[in-house]
């Protein structure tokens, strides 16, 4: 008899396909401790799946808006995003990283403009999503490390 | 070839027939930027000249180039007698000056800050230097330079020696080197090298690059580039003492270099070229200074839409 890992869940959103090992950050990017409410959060990391090993995240009673989708394509680009609504998929789509990227990473240059008290949303150019590479449109430094800039 | 109320930001942002029309221009610009005619060129246009960063060559040729052409001139020098003192934003002060002027030229310690004052400013924004980031009139007027000088770019070997890693001027002018195809030698210290980066977008262009540690082969260099080692960048003094005196440049250096092999260097210096350069024929770097005028004059009409 098969064992349900993951149990289902009435409302909320179901992230699968997760990279491998990447399912905290993924909590950590949408800025969820389990502080901030009484939702049920689970978390299965290295689930086995049809193509390998995934995590998946499962956070009840909150539906991701798109912006959050997009943070979560910077580390875990193969992702998918199922909106449950009464144990029913109502929606599903799959995270893709934008051309550009607004307002969710910072640069890592700290002489940057964009690092500044100036008005301004830090703005990223995709260079490649295959292996992601993006670069600040103001000063034009490439972060190496892009999880850890992630606000 | 439209540039009206085009930005400037870095040099990337122009293809080499851009360049080539601009220093087109500029060419037409020097009986009016030597003074020997007078122009009303850019009569009733106003250039807002904001250097939140000290400047001598830049900002002066900027406002010179301005006012040869009849414009005028506002700004200031010094962001300390202005309300950037009290707290008011770059993108504040960027708005507030660009609805008294015609064109805005900027210099700003802060790396892409140009790139953002375009975002909010409706006329055209022209980088004087962003930080470490881009100076693209600068690498303009060199390029001017290189072919009043030797009259053409290409088909001249350029060395650049010095800080290649740190010197936005260097990393401008072998991008736009590239561009026509020139062959360039890197010469600095191991610390100081050109990055990675560079040298393999140069590559990509076409360029044909080779890196040495010491100033060798010196009558083979149509061009040679010094720029400044800057001090501050070595966590010991012996070092640096070391690495700047080995680049010193001086007419003795300058005695196995061909006839027609000129110096150049954005300036300023401190001791990396000796003052008895200054007079052989091979200092072309007070001659590249006063070539930010024609240059600065030909960008000031193009974005403004004035023809020569």
């Amino acid at each position: 008899m098969k064992e349900l890992k993951i149990q289902p869940i009435k409302d909320g959103t179901v992230i699968d396909h997760i990279t491998p090992g990447k399912a905290l950050t993924v909590l950590k990017i949408l800025g969820t401790t389990g502080e901030e409410g009484d939702s049920v959060i689970s978390v299965a990391i290295n689930v086995s799946g049809k193509s390998g090993k995934k995590d998946i995240v499962k956070i009840e009673n909150r539906e991701l808006d798109p912006k959050e989708v997009d943070k979560i394509a910077l580390v875990a680009p193969n992702a998918t995003i199922n909106i449950i609504r009464n144990y029913e998929v109502a929606e599903k789509h799959r995270v893709s990283v934008p051309d550009e990227i607004i307002g969710i990473v910072e640069c890592s240059n700290p002489n940057c403009i964009s690092n500044t008290n100036e008005p301004v949303e830090t703005k990223f150019i995709v260079k490649s999503r295959h292996p992601l590479r993006i670069r600040c449109y103001y000063c034009e430094r490439e972060p190496e490390d892009i999880p850890s800039h992630i606000r | 070839m439209n540039f009206k109320g085009r930005d400037v930001i870095s040099i990337k942002d122009f293809s080499k027939e851009e360049i080539l029309h601009v220093l087109d221009v500029a060419e037409k610009m020097l009986p009016i930027a030597e003074g020997r005619k007078k122009s009303e060129m850019l009569r009733g246009s106003i250039m807002s000249s904001l250097f939140f960063e000290p400047s001598t060559r830049t900002r002066l040729s900027f406002e010179a180039a301005m006012k040869r052409l009849g414009g005028d001139v506002i700004g200031f020098a010094r962001p300390g007698t202005t309300s950037i003192q009290k707290g008011e934003t770059m993108a504040d002060t960027i708005r507030t000056a660009e609805s008294y002027c015609d064109v805005i030229v900027m210099r700003h310690p802060h790396e892409g800050s140009a790139r953002m004052a375009a975002e909010f400013a409706t006329v055209p924004i022209i980088n004087g230097g962003d930080g470490a980031g881009h100076h693209p009139t600068q690498c303009l007027l060199d390029l001017f330079t290189i072919q009043r000088e030797k009259g053409s770019i290409e088909g001249n070997r350029v060395a650049l020696l010095g800080d290649l890693k740190y010197g936005r001027t260097v990393h401008s002018l072998s991008y736009a080197l590239s561009l026509f195809g020139v062959d360039m030698v890197f010469i600095a210290p191991p610390e100081l090298q050109m990055p990675h980066e560079v040298v393999e977008e140069c590559e990509e262009l076409g360029a044909h690059i080779s890196t040495a540690t010491t100033l060798e082969g010196l009558e083979d260099i149509d061009v040679l580039y010094v720029t400044r080692i800057q001090k501050e960048r070595f966590p010991d003094p012996e070092e640096y003492n070391r690495v700047a005196g080995i680049y010193r440049i001086d007419a003795h250096t300058l005695s196995e270099a061909k006839e027609g092999m000129i110096v150049m260097h954005p300036l300023p210096r401190v001791n990396e070229i000796s003052p008895d350069v200054d007079r052989t024929p091979h200092a072309a770097y007070f001659r590249q200074a006063f070539n930010g005028v024609p240059v600065r004059m030909a960008l000031l009409s193009l974005v403004l839409g004035a023809t020569a």
